[in-house]
């Protein structure tokens, strides 16, 4: 028998491991602190010139220090929109397929599918959209060309975070649905969605999320229009963040800050999003277990 | 119509004495509607796969191996030239900001996981790791623009630290999953042994673990390779070689294809789709490396 090697015991050495761990987990939030902190610091200078007017005005001219960034805030939410109204029935169709139709034997590549498209970098998304859908679909640089790339992108988070919600339904609910004379739809209807809804509302916000936030692919397709505020889908636009990577390499002072501002705001309304999301869809897993 | 009250339904309860046919027929439509959005997912993949590799592919490998060791021509218009200097740079940022990030999300994960398990600190960390995943790629380089590219220029190391805050949460999330995973009855055996906590840890649970910690990890570093919004900000633009990781400008995979995908010019759009060739394979090469050699460590134990 191999002697016991203790050596490594000393009761510090473990405290000292206890408190790193302790300090690495603590990381998160000192971070995530940290860049609201830097970030609306560096912004105030374009608060001072333009108070709220930033949110409400459309003009956005860096020669004359007006920064007006509504259309931007506009462009990002049109986009988003437009992201969600393709990407949430595919998507919600895809897992419903995956839980509810597909044979055991080919779930696997199809989880394969969605994982290979969440690996593709998004300025591969972008270069595809720019030089092959925009020119050769009629669809040009526009809001649709920048819904659908994002589109695309969010697709396997709605998809993998919906696969896992829907799995959770009880078996017992599935079977009763269907022993009572119900289709496969019906039985959807009955049993998944109301066992699901929560989470996968979570889910979609997620996306919505992602989809928001997502720059550079957006900077390549959506156009750089400046002070669009309009519906119309295929006109050129802009977005916070495409604004941000676009303009950021000729930008003075005054007007890194008015970019850094359009960071704060995209990240207030990102934090906001994922905060309700992730709360819904923890609070639906915990139910789902019988938490 | 009774059975079908009986079972609570938010969406409206099935009418159940409407034709059978028209029941099953309206099914079969929504089965197929599923079928048709797999369809949906796949078609945009397949077509970026292909253009990506029949277009790069006659870019890159043309005079093999030129594209993968010359320097970036300074002019846009002019042929030729290669992406060395940006495949160098990808894999510096990138393997920077993994052993920055592994070993501190690795610890963060024990610490929630082993330590902290239901109390109120860690339940805070959990959930804010889940919040800062959704923080978009720009607000990352922007923040760390301000707290490092201000004071110390732009190198290498500055989107490494980026990339390296975009990969902390995804790897405790990787991590805290596959510490669950390991049976508790090795932690207790290892305890019985009169083993200190922290050893257990570190020669018991994390070597179970592993594999999976591995897994999660490559999960993490294929994505942030392929980054581009957050080393805009940090790593700033360069056509050369930089073999400095602290020092002057330096360039990636993905800045380049940013750069010349906007371009007019016929010879920066294909220098565009090589290094997306490019970009797509070193990311698999890495990959496969990391679980070869993860397979031969599992496989000597």
């Amino acid at each position: 028998m191999q002697e016991l090697d203790l050596r490594g015991n000393k009761a510090y050495l473990d405290r000292a491991f206890r408190w790193s761990a302790a300090g690495a987990a603590a990381l998160v939030l000192l971070i995530l602190g940290l860049i609201a902190v830097t970030i609306t610091g560096r912004s105030l200078p374009v608060f001072h010139e333009m108070g709220l007017k930033f949110f409400t005005t459309t003009r956005w001219s860096p020669p004359d220090a007006l920064f007006g960034a509504l259309p931007f805030i506009w462009g990002t939410a049109f986009t988003a929109l437009i992201a969600l109204v393709i990407a949430v029935p595919i998507s919600l169709g895809m897992a419903l397929f995956m839980t509810q139709v597909a044979p055991p034997a080919i779930r696997r590549p199809m989880v394969y599918m969605i994982d290979l498209l969440a690996g593709v970098p998004s300025v591969v998304f972008g270069l595809w959209g720019v030089l092959v859908l925009s020119q050769h679909f009629g669809l040009g640089r526009s809001f649709l060309t920048a819904g659908i790339i994002l589109a695309i992108m969010i697709i396997p988070i709605i998809t993998s975070l919906s696969r896992e919600v829907i799995e959770t339904t009880p078996p017992g609910d599935k079977e009763g649905a269907l022993a009572l004379g119900c289709t496969r739809w019906e039985m959807i209807g009955a049993a998944v969605v109301p066992h699901s809804a929560g989470g996968l509302v979570g889910a979609v916000m997620l996306g919505l999320g992602r989809a928001m936030g997502e720059t550079i692919a957006a900077a390549l397709v959506i156009g750089s229009a400046l002070g669009q505020l309009t519906l119309h889908p295929l006109s050129p636009g802009n977005s916070m963040p495409a604004v941000i990577a676009n303009e950021w390499g000729e930008a003075d002072t005054l007007h890194k800050s008015a970019l850094i501002a359009l960071a704060v705001t995209l990240f207030v309304i990102t934090i906001v999003v994922n905060l309700i999301a992730t709360a819904i869809v923890q609070r639906s897993m915990r139910r789902a277990q019988g938490l | 119509m009774q059975l079908a009250q009986e079972t609570e339904v938010a969406a409206g309860p099935p009418d159940l004495t409407a034709k059978q046919s028209w029941r099953s027929v309206k099914s079969g439509i929504m089965t197929s509607l599923m079928i048709a959005s797999v369809v949906a997912i796949a078609a945009p993949l397949i077509a970026v796969v292909w253009a990506v590799l029949t277009r790069g592919a006659s870019v890159a490998f043309h005079d093999f191996p030129d594209f993968f060791i010359k320097d970036v021509p300074n002019i846009a218009r002019r042929p030729g030239g290669g992406m060395g200097p940006a495949i160098m740079g990808t894999l510096m940022v990138t393997g920077a900001a993994t052993a920055i990030a592994v070993p501190l999300g690795v610890l963060g994960a024990v610490y929630l996981h082993e330590y902290g398990g239901k109390n109120n600190f860690s339940r805070l960390v959990r959930f804010m790791s889940t919040v800062m995943s959704g923080v978009p790629s720009i607000v990352m380089g922007l923040f760390i623009y301000i707290v490092w590219t201000l004071h110390f220029g732009y190198s290498a190391f500055g989107g490494a630290l980026a990339l390296a805050c975009l990969m902390l949460p995804v790897v405790i999330g990787a991590t805290e999953q596959m510490l669950r995973l390991v049976p508790n009855h090795l932690r207790e055996a290892s305890y019985a042994l009169g083993t200190s906590k922290s050893r257990t840890i570190s020669t018991v649970v994390l070597p179970a673990a592993l594999p999976g910690i591995v897994s999660g990890s490559l999960l993490a570093v294929a994505r942030a390779a392929g980054e581009t919004a957050p080393l805009l900000f940090a790593v700033g633009a360069a056509n050369e070689y930089n073999p400095h990781l602290f020092q002057e400008a330096n360039t990636a995979l993905s800045i380049q294809i940013f750069g010349n995908a906007t371009s007019s010019f016929v010879a920066a759009q294909d220098r565009a789709w090589g290094a997306a060739l490019t970009l797509v394979l070193v990311t698999f090469l890495a990959t496969l490396a990391a679980r070869v050699f993860t397979a031969r460590i599992a496989r000597k134990r």
